[in-house]
This record gives C-alpha cells, sequence and structure tokens, in this order.
C-alpha cells in the first residue's frame, strides 16, 4: 500500500484542467473567445488521455494505492482510457451546441464526472466505491437538466436525479450490510470474509445488482434511459450511455468477481436473468420508436445486456470479451449520438423522419451514421461484430448456450430496426424540398470527433490484436486478485 | 514469397469501393470507368487463378496465412481448392457483366458501385477463406450491402419489403451457423488441444468427436450441430423451406444485384454449407442426408411448378434459380463422386446461367417497363441480341447437351440415380416443366406481336451489353463443349471432400 502518484495521475490532470476552464471562465468574456473553452476541455483530455498511454501504464499483477483505497491495475487502466476518450469526444460535441457551447460549467461537470468515474474502475473499497459513483452521478443529473429553457431537460434531469437517488439509497444500504457482516471495508479483506456463499451474500448482492442495474440502465430498471437521453443535450445523452455504463461494469467486473467470487453460481444466474431480459425488452420496445434518442436509448439498454453476457462467462476469457465489447459499443455508441447531435442542429428535430434525404444532403454523413448502426447490429468490418462475436464466444465456453442464442434472436430484431433507420436515410426524401440546397452543416470539432469515432470503429473491426491484448490484460489483472479462478 | 494474389483479388473491390467513395459523386463517368477497370482487374487476377490452379499437385493452393488475433486461434488464411477455384471465376464473371450492365445507373452511381465492390469483396472472401471467423466475418461484410443496394436501386413496388425479408432471413441463419461455428471451435480445442478457427485443422479426422448432452440425450457431437451449420449457410442457397426470401430478393433487385444475387450471392450458401457443413462435420452428414435429400427434391420440383405458373418475367427467372439451387444440394446430398462434381459443376453453370436471364430481363424491363408475360412480344425484332441470348441460357437450363447445363446435371442425376433412384425419377420431372417455362416466356415475350404501344420505343441495347451478354454466353458453350475445362478441377476438389466423408 503505497503512495502513487501514477495511480491517480489522470484523475489529478483532469482535476488541474477543470480548475483551470472554471478560472478563465470570468477571464473569458469575449462571446467568441468562450467557444475556446470547448477546445481547451477537449484538447485537455486528450493530452490527458496520451500521458496516460505514455506512462500510466500499471504493472501487470496490480497494486493497492493509497491506503487500499484504489487497485492500480490494468482493468482500471483500460476503463480509464475509455473514459477521458469519450469525454474528449463529448466536450468536442458539446461545442456548437445551443445551449452547452459556451458555457464554463458543463465543461467542468464533465471533467468531474469523469474523474469520479475513473475512481469508480479503480476503487477497491466500499466508502471509495461510494464516493466516486455519487462523484459521478452528481454532476450528470445536472449534465442531463442544463438546458433550462428546455422542459423536457429538466424532466430528463429530474428523472436521472430521482431514480439515481433512490438506486444509489438501495445500493448504499447493501454496502452497509456489507461492512456489517464483513467487518471491513476493502474488497481484498472482504473477499476472505465472503469465502463462501451464504443465504445471506445473496441477498446483499442483489440489493447491489439494483444499485448497479440502475448505471448499466438493465431492465428493469431501465425506465430512467429513455425520457433522460431524450430530454438532456444529445452529447450528454451520448456520454451517459457510453462512458457512465461502461464505469458501471468496471464496478460490476471488479466486486463481484473479487469480493464475491465465491458466490459466482448465484450472481451469475442472477445476471443472466437480467441479461435475458434486459435484451428481449431492449430491443423490442426499440421497434417502435418514433425519436431517435429514445431508439438510441432502448439500443443501448440491450447492448448492456450483450457485455453483460461476458460478465456472467465470469472466465478471464469472458472479461477480455466484455472489456473488448465496451470499447466497440464506447465508439459506435458515441458516434450515433454525435450524427444524431450534428443533424438535430441543423434539422432541429430528433424524429426519425428528419433523417429522410439524408444521404444526399450529406452523403459522407449518411456513410459515417451507417457505419455506426452497422456497427450497432453487430455487422463487419465493424467493432460491433467482433464485440459481439467475442461476448458470444466466451458465453459458450462457459456453458451458457440458451443465453446465447436469446442474444442472437434479438440481434436479429436490432437488425431490423437499425436498417430501418437507414431506410430513411438512404431511400426516401425530403418533403417537398431539394435535397441538394438543404446541406447538413457540419461545424470543426463535430467533424473531427465523427471521424476519429468513424476511423476508431472500423480500426477496432478489423484489427483486433492491440485491442484484444488490452482487454485480456486487463481481464488477467482482474483475475490474478480474484478468488475465482 | 510468392504473389499474394488472392489477397489482391479479395482486396481489389475492397480497395475500389473506398477510392469509390473518396470521389466526386456528381462525376459519373469517372466513377463508372473506375469501377469498370477494377472490375476488369479482377476478372484478370480470377482467370490467372483459375488456368494456374496445379492440378497435378492438388490441395489447397495459392495459400497465404497470417495472425489476425492469435491469442484464439484466428487468421488471416486463404486458399483455393477445386471447387472454389471455379466460383472465384464466376464472381470475377459476374461482377466485370454486371458493372456493363449497370452503367447507366443514374441515382448515385457513386454509392451503387461503391456498394456493389463492397458485396464482391465480401463474396470473393468468402470463397477462398480457409478461416472459419475469416469466412463468417467476409459472409457478413457480403450480406449487409445487398440491403441497401435492393432497398436504394431496387423495384419501387416491393424493394422494402423484399431488402428487409432478404437481410432477416441470411442474418438468422448466418448467425445460427456461427453459434455451430463456436460450439466447434470449443470441441475441436478439447479434443486436439489445439484451439484455432483454420479449417485445415478442424477438419482434421477425430477433431469433431464427442457427444452433446440435451435433456438427458445423449447426441452426437456432428449429428447436433449439423443442422444448424448446413441449414444455417444453405438458407442463402435457397433451400426449401427457406427459400422465400430469394424470389423477392431477386426481383426487387436492380438488374445488376439480381445478376450477382442469384449468379453469386446464392453459391455462397451453398459452397459455405459444404466447407462448413460437409465438410467439417462429415459425419452429421451423412446422419441427415435423406432429409436434405428430400428437401432439395422439393427445392426442384417445387420451384419449376411455381416458376411454371408465375406472368412475371423475373419471378420466373427467380424460382427457377430456386429449382437448380435445388439441384446443387442434391448433388450434394448424394455423397458421392457423380453427384458432388455435377453440384460443383451446377455451382458455376447456373451461376452463369442466371446472371444471363437477368440481364436480359433488365434490358428488356428497362425499355418495356413492364414485366408481365401478357403484355409483352414480339421483342426479338427489336433486340435480337437480348432475344439469342436468352433462348440460350433457356437452353442451357433446360439441360441441352453441348452447353454447361447439361455438363452440370447430367452427373448430378447420375449421382442421385446411384443413390435413390426413386428420387432421381421424381427430379426429372423438373426437367420437363423447366423446358415448359422457359419455352411459355420465349414465346410470349419474345416472339408473337409486338404490342401497339412499343412499336419505335425499344431502344437497341448498347455495345456494353452485347459484350456483358456475350461473355457470358461464351463461357456456357465454352464448358458445354469443352467440360474438361472444369470437371477434372471440380474433381479433385469433390476427391477431398469424399476422403474427408470416407474417414466419418
Amino acid at each position: 500500500m503505497s503512495i502513487n502518484f501514477l495511480s491517480i495521475l489522470p484523475e489529478v490532470l483532469m482535476l488541474v484542467l477543470g480548475i483551470l476552464i472554471l478560472v478563465l471562465d470570468p477571464l473569458w468574456k469575449d462571446e467568441k473567445r468562450r467557444l475556446n473553452l470547448g477546445w481547451l476541455t477537449a484538447g485537455g483530455l486528450f493530452a490527458v488521455l496520451i500521458i496516460s498511454l505514455l506512462f500510466g501504464r500499471p504493472g501487470a499483477q496490480g497494486e493497492l494505492a493509497w491506503g487500499g483505497m484504489i487497485r492500480f491495475d490494468m482493468l482500471g487502466y483500460a476503463f480509464k482510457l475509455f473514459f477521458i476518450f469519450a469525454a474528449a469526444i463529448t466536450a468536442l460535441l458539446m461545442m456548437d451546441v445551443e445551449g452547452t457551447s459556451r458555457r464554463a460549467e458543463a465543461f467542468a461537470l464533465l471533467l468531474a464526472s469523469t474523474i469520479g468515474m475513473s475512481l469508480m474502475a479503480t476503487a477497491s473499497d466500499l466508502v471509495m466505491l461510494y464516493l466516486a459513483i455519487e462523484t459521478t452521478s452528481i454532476p450528470l443529473y445536472v449534465l442531463a437538466g442544463f438546458l433550462l429553457d428546455d422542459k423536457k431537460s429538466i424532466e430528463a434531469g429530474f428523472k436521472y436525479l430521482l431514480f439515481g437517488a433512490m438506486t444509489s439509497a438501495v445500493l448504499l444500504y447493501g454496502l452497509t450490510l456489507v461492512y456489517g457482516f464483513g467487518g471491513a471495508t476493502g474488497f481484498d479483506e472482504l473477499s476472505t470474509q465472503f469465502a463462501s456463499s451464504t443465504p445471506f451474500s445473496v441477498g446483499v448482492l442483489i440489493l447491489l445488482v439494483v444499485g448497479l442495474g440502475f448505471k448499466l440502465s438493465l431492465a428493469p430498471f431501465h425506465f430512467w434511459a429513455p425520457d433522460t437521453y431524450e430530454g438532456s443535450p444529445t452529447p450528454v445523452a451520448g456520454f451517459l450511455s457510453t462512458a457512465s455504463k461502461a464505469a458501471g461494469f468496471a464496478v460490476l467486473a471488479r466486486l463481484f468477481l473479487t469480493t464475491f467470487g465465491s458466490s459466482a453460481q448465484e450472481w451469475q444466474m442472477l445476471l443472466a436473468i437480467l441479461a435475458a431480459v434486459t435484451m428481449i425488452l431492449g430491443n423490442l420496445v426499440a421497434l417502435a420508436q418514433k425519436n431517435i434518442k429514445r431508439l438510441l436509448a432502448y439500443s443501448s439498454i440491450a447492448h448492456a445486456g450483450y457485455a453483460l453476457l461476458g460478465v456472467i462467462a465470469a472466465s478471464e476469457l469472458g472479461i477480455a470479451s466484455a472489456v473488448y465489447y465496451l470499447l466497440a459499443y464506447v465508439l459506435t455508441n458515441l458516434a450515433a449520438f454525435g450524427i444524431v447531435t450534428i443533424v438535430g442542429r441543423t434539422v432541429g428535430s430528433d424524429d426519425v423522419r428528419a433523417y429522410d434525404g439524408l444521404s444526399r444532403r450529406s452523403p459522407y454523413l449518411a456513410l459515417a451514421m451507417l457505419a455506426a448502426f452497422l456497427s450497432l447490429s453487430g455487422m463487419p468490418p465493424f467493432g460491433g461484430f467482433i464485440g459481439k462475436f467475442l461476448v458470444f464466444f466466451a458465453a459458450i465456453q462457459a456453458g451458457w448456450t440458451w443465453l446465447v442464442v436469446i442474444g442472437i434472436i434479438t440481434s436479429i430484431v436490432g437488425v431490423y430496426y437499425y436498417l430501418t433507420v437507414m431506410k430513411y436515410v438512404y431511400l426516401y426524401r425530403m418533403e417537398g424540398e431539394d435535397e441538394e440546397s438543404n446541406p447538413i452543416a457540419i461545424s470543426r470539432p463535430h467533424l473531427l470527433a465523427i471521424g476519429i469515432l468513424t476511423a476508431g470503429v472500423i480500426l477496432v473491426g478489423t484489427i483486433f490484436a492491440p485491442w484484444f491484448g488490452l482487454s485480456t490484460d486487463a481481464a488477467a489483472s482482474l483475475f490474478s486478485a480474484a478468488l475465482l479462478k | 514469397m510468392q504473389f499474394p494474389i488472392l489477397s489482391v483479388i479479395v482486396f481489389t473491390p475492397l480497395v475500389a469501393s473506398l477510392i469509390i467513395f473518396l470521389m466526386n459523386g456528381e462525376r459519373k463517368n469517372e466513377i463508372r470507368v473506375t469501377a469498370l477497370a477494377a472490375a476488369v482487374f479482377a476478372l484478370l487476377l480470377s482467370v490467372w487463378v483459375y488456368f494456374s490452379y496445379d492440378q497435378s499437385v492438388a490441395g489447397y493452393q495459392f495459400l497465404e496465412k497470417y495472425d489476425w488475433l492469435p491469442v484464439l486461434g484466428i487468421s488471416y488464411h486463404v486458399g483455393v481448392d477445386g471447387i472454389s477455384t471455379p466460383l472465384v471465376l464466376l464472381t470475377g464473371l459476374v461482377m466485370f457483366t454486371g458493372v456493363l450492365i449497370s452503367w447507366n445507373i443514374d441515382d448515385r452511381p457513386r454509392e451503387f458501385f461503391a456498394f456493389l465492390f463492397l458485396l464482391a469483396g465480401g463474396v470473393f472472401g468468402v470463397f477462398v477463406a480457409l478461416d472459419l471467423f475469416m469466412l463468417f466475418f467476409f459472409y457478413e461484410i457480403a450480406v449487409f450491402p445487398m440491403y441497401l443496394l435492393i432497398a436504394i436501386w431496387g423495384w419501387k413496388q416491393t424493394r422494402e419489403y423484399a431488402a428487409m425479408k432478404l437481410t432477416l432471413y441470411l442474418f438468422l441463419g448466418s448467425v445460427f451457423a456461427l453459434v455451430g461455428a463456436l460450439a466447434m471451435y470449443w470441441q475441436v480445442g478439447q479434443n486436439t488441444g489445439v484451439f484455432t478457427f483454420d479449417m485445415l485443422q478442424m477438419e482434421k479426422a477425430g477433431a469433431m468427436a464427442g457427444m452433446v448432452e440435451i435433456f438427458g440425450l445423449a447426441i452426437p457431437f456432428q449429428v447436433f450441430w449439423f443442422l444448424p451449420v448446413f441449414l444455417g449457410f444453405a438458407i442463402l442457397g435457397g433451400i426449401f423451406p427457406f427459400h422465400n426470401w430469394s424470389p423477392d430478393g431477386h426481383v426487387a433487385a436492380p438488374t445488376a444485384v439480381s445478376m450477382f444475387h442469384a449468379g453469386v450471392l446464392m453459391k455462397l450458401g451453398a459452397f459455405a454449407a459444404l466447407r462448413v457443413g460437409i465438410m467439417l462435420l462429415p459425419e452429421g452428414a451423412v446422419y441427415w442426408k435423406y432429409l436434405i435429400l428430400g428437401l432439395a427434391l422439393v427445392n426442384v420440383v417445387y420451384g419449376a411448378f411455381i416458376a411454371m405458373i408465375q406472368t412475371d418475367f423475373k419471378y420466373i427467372i427467380g424460382f427457377s434459380s430456386v429449382s437448380h439451387m435445388g439441384l446443387v444440394m442434391l448433388g450434394f446430398a448424394t455423397l458421392n463422386r457423380e453427384g458432388m462434381v455435377g453440384a460443383g459443376l451446377q455451382m458455376f453453370s447456373h451461376g452463369v446461367m442466371t446472371a444471363l436471364f437477368f440481364a436480359a430481363v433488365g434490358m428488356v424491363y428497362d425499355r418495356a417497363h413492364t414485366r408481365q408475360l401478357p403484355e409483352l412480344g414480339g421483342m426479338v425484332k427489336a433486340l435480337p441480341w437480348v432475344a439469342i441470348s436468352f433462348i440460350i441460357g433457356g437452353l442451357v437450363s433446360m439441360g441441352m447437351p453441348g452447353l454447361s447445363g447439361f455438363v452440370a446435371e447430367f452427373p448430378i442425376f447420375m449421382g442421385v440415380w446411384k443413390d435413390q433412384w426413386l428420387v432421381a425419377v421424381i427430379a426429372s420431372i423438373s426437367i420437363v416443366i423447366t423446358a415448359g417455362y422457359v419455352l411459355i416466356a420465349v414465346r410470349r415475350v419474345f416472339f408473337g406481336d409486338m404490342p401497339a404501344q412499343f412499336e419505335g420505343h425499344i431502344t437497341p441495347i448498347s455495345v456494353l451489353d452485347k459484350i456483358a451478354l456475350g461473355t457470358l454466353c461464351l463461357v456456357m458453350f465454352a464448358l458445354g463443349m469443352f467440360p474438361s475445362l472444369m470437371a477434372p478441377l471440380v474433381e479433385l476438389g469433390v476427391m477431398n471432400v469424399l476422403r474427408l466423408l470416407g474417414g466419418a
């Protein structure tokens, strides 16, 4: 247990960045100059990403740091990279969006939330975990309701807050029980206390699943997601559906595999049922959606179910596949929400019919959207294919064939609604307008974000070895600490 | 190191697709010329592969292997054998003629050719894949552009419905096959200790041994997984009762896509069903042989009867594809030398023939704007080239000696007779019916009196169209006159399949 500054380097840097932005806020009075707030945030985050890539890599085994509060290992590292990347892209997307583009608070809140997520992924102590979860959530509640002139945004923020507060309370109740019976707060000490499965630990697990299920938007804890995504500023919705969800997965994998490894049988079954319900419900309800943000909300609910397959497999391969899946999903879903941001900005509507004739209005944007949606539906050569392939692969190895069958059948439903959207983009014409004279305006930061994401989706879907290497390292670091081998 | 010719073939259309995407969409002619150049290049390379395949050595040739995801035993591994070599050539031919035929597409040609080439790249990839993962990867790449091609450029009345139906059917089939493939991977790993998707490793004797326990019943592994894998792929081959997507898809698709679709894509299904279903799970193939034989027989006879009663010119051809692909499956199901060689030849022959049919239908439709038999007539005067080509295609379809159809169908019937003579007798009904519907179509479209509204409105076809039709006709004559151009090659591939079956 050492004091290792390297282990919290990205968090410290992000904090500095956040303070810098808040300091510059009153100094930059000129409206034009304030646009640079976004560039500063995004650029700073990319710099943090590069610094972490170069210097922040932990050892293969991982180590406890800061009095056992956090575990500095590959799993946390991999997820931190995802969060920082997602936040940088979100900052790019928030620029040139009415209501968030010139507001320093928005960027500061984004950074605060990202710091919380990074701590979530590394937390190795119940107290730290809860603090991290709250640090993540509270800025997101505010961001979801950031557009004060928009009733829907306020509704989104409020709904998110109420749901979040309630499930957070349930989670806290679960954590106190764990402490009460385990007599410790560190995950490692607790894992010796919970070395054998008891009915009590199963009860605690249920409480924890409620709390984390909200973050992951697993059915039946998903009700907040469609309304919140629909109302919040679109880049924020994208951030909620990717980074926030991935953070939940990091906690789930770490807590369940290390501390509750002995109750694997029980939580595997519990999560398997939730995953099955989530995949079925998410995909079926998405069929009926007419608003693209709601459609993506239900689709992201379904995707949580697929990623969960990897955790349920509870093997090294399973965790690695879940990490890979989340990587592909973060890239893809950010791209999807980015496109919705761009189109929404010009068209002023999130209805799917607003996408009529998009391929004539902006052929390359349509192409990026095609890549994102095909990736979501699990088609090669995009990231979604290999992600789905790997989680199914791991689940079959672990003997969860029935769950895989549900997964593939529901993914066919997914193909239907994703392609239906593409039909509006490619086949339909704008009502009574000439598409060529109504192009979609794409601003520079948006172009940059979409370019990076589309390239990323294809790169992750064609060249596997480096990303899979990162995923397996992450999984291995977890298993070197886990009871369940 | 030798020249990586197969990789170049696979990546030519993919790179061309990328280049076309980056071109200016307004410069339509430049796009067309680029597409044609890529297609010609791919065709020449596939011809080269075809003629430089060394028949004295046999086996898989032009092998290339690179690590892709070595931890899981996934590699980029390509090579061709006697069965896949003709199919690579077929794809090259259809790609070339497809580009010629689509010269006049005016709505977003950039997107059209880019998606078409993406599809072609996927098809090439499947035919040369020797790694199961890679096969799936390219298989899916071949499926999704189809949706866009049909939905955007297809026949306005049914395109949305047909495109979605086709995509969902094919995706359903492929994911079931995928689950089977994953199960096979773990089974092979357990049995041999080598975890790999390499099909050359997976086909080794004993690799797929073992039992599957389900509801207390122990079923041999191969017997259990053969059906999802074989049928999953065979859906794309149009096997009964999952053939329903195919005529709708053919009819709704634009001409070049119909050619690709019936000419090459259906072979993709049949080929993958053979490569993964029969070759990796030979015991399963032996066990389920009569089921496949029965389903294929229904395909052959039922498809022909349904084609007979169609009044839409294109639906006739669509159902005739179902019937002819049934013959391919029938040949596979015999599991003997004659039947399988016939099936291999039929895949090629039908591909060329049906591409020709759809090209001809497209040319008539583009000018007459109707495909209803009662409304057509007398086209031979205005479109002599189209009429002659269609008649040649029709003769191939009926199995006329001297043309490729005979060379392919005769061994199939021999093989089936050797196995179950009654099935051969029933299947032969289809020959008569085929003659019936082909001749009806020829008479009503090309002969008789031309309806008054067409007089003077039927423009002759272009030189490019003539080159396309001529090339396809020539190939069918060549194969019909000189079966030795292809039959020994296919036989080499079949002997390998039989070796695997013998080891079962």
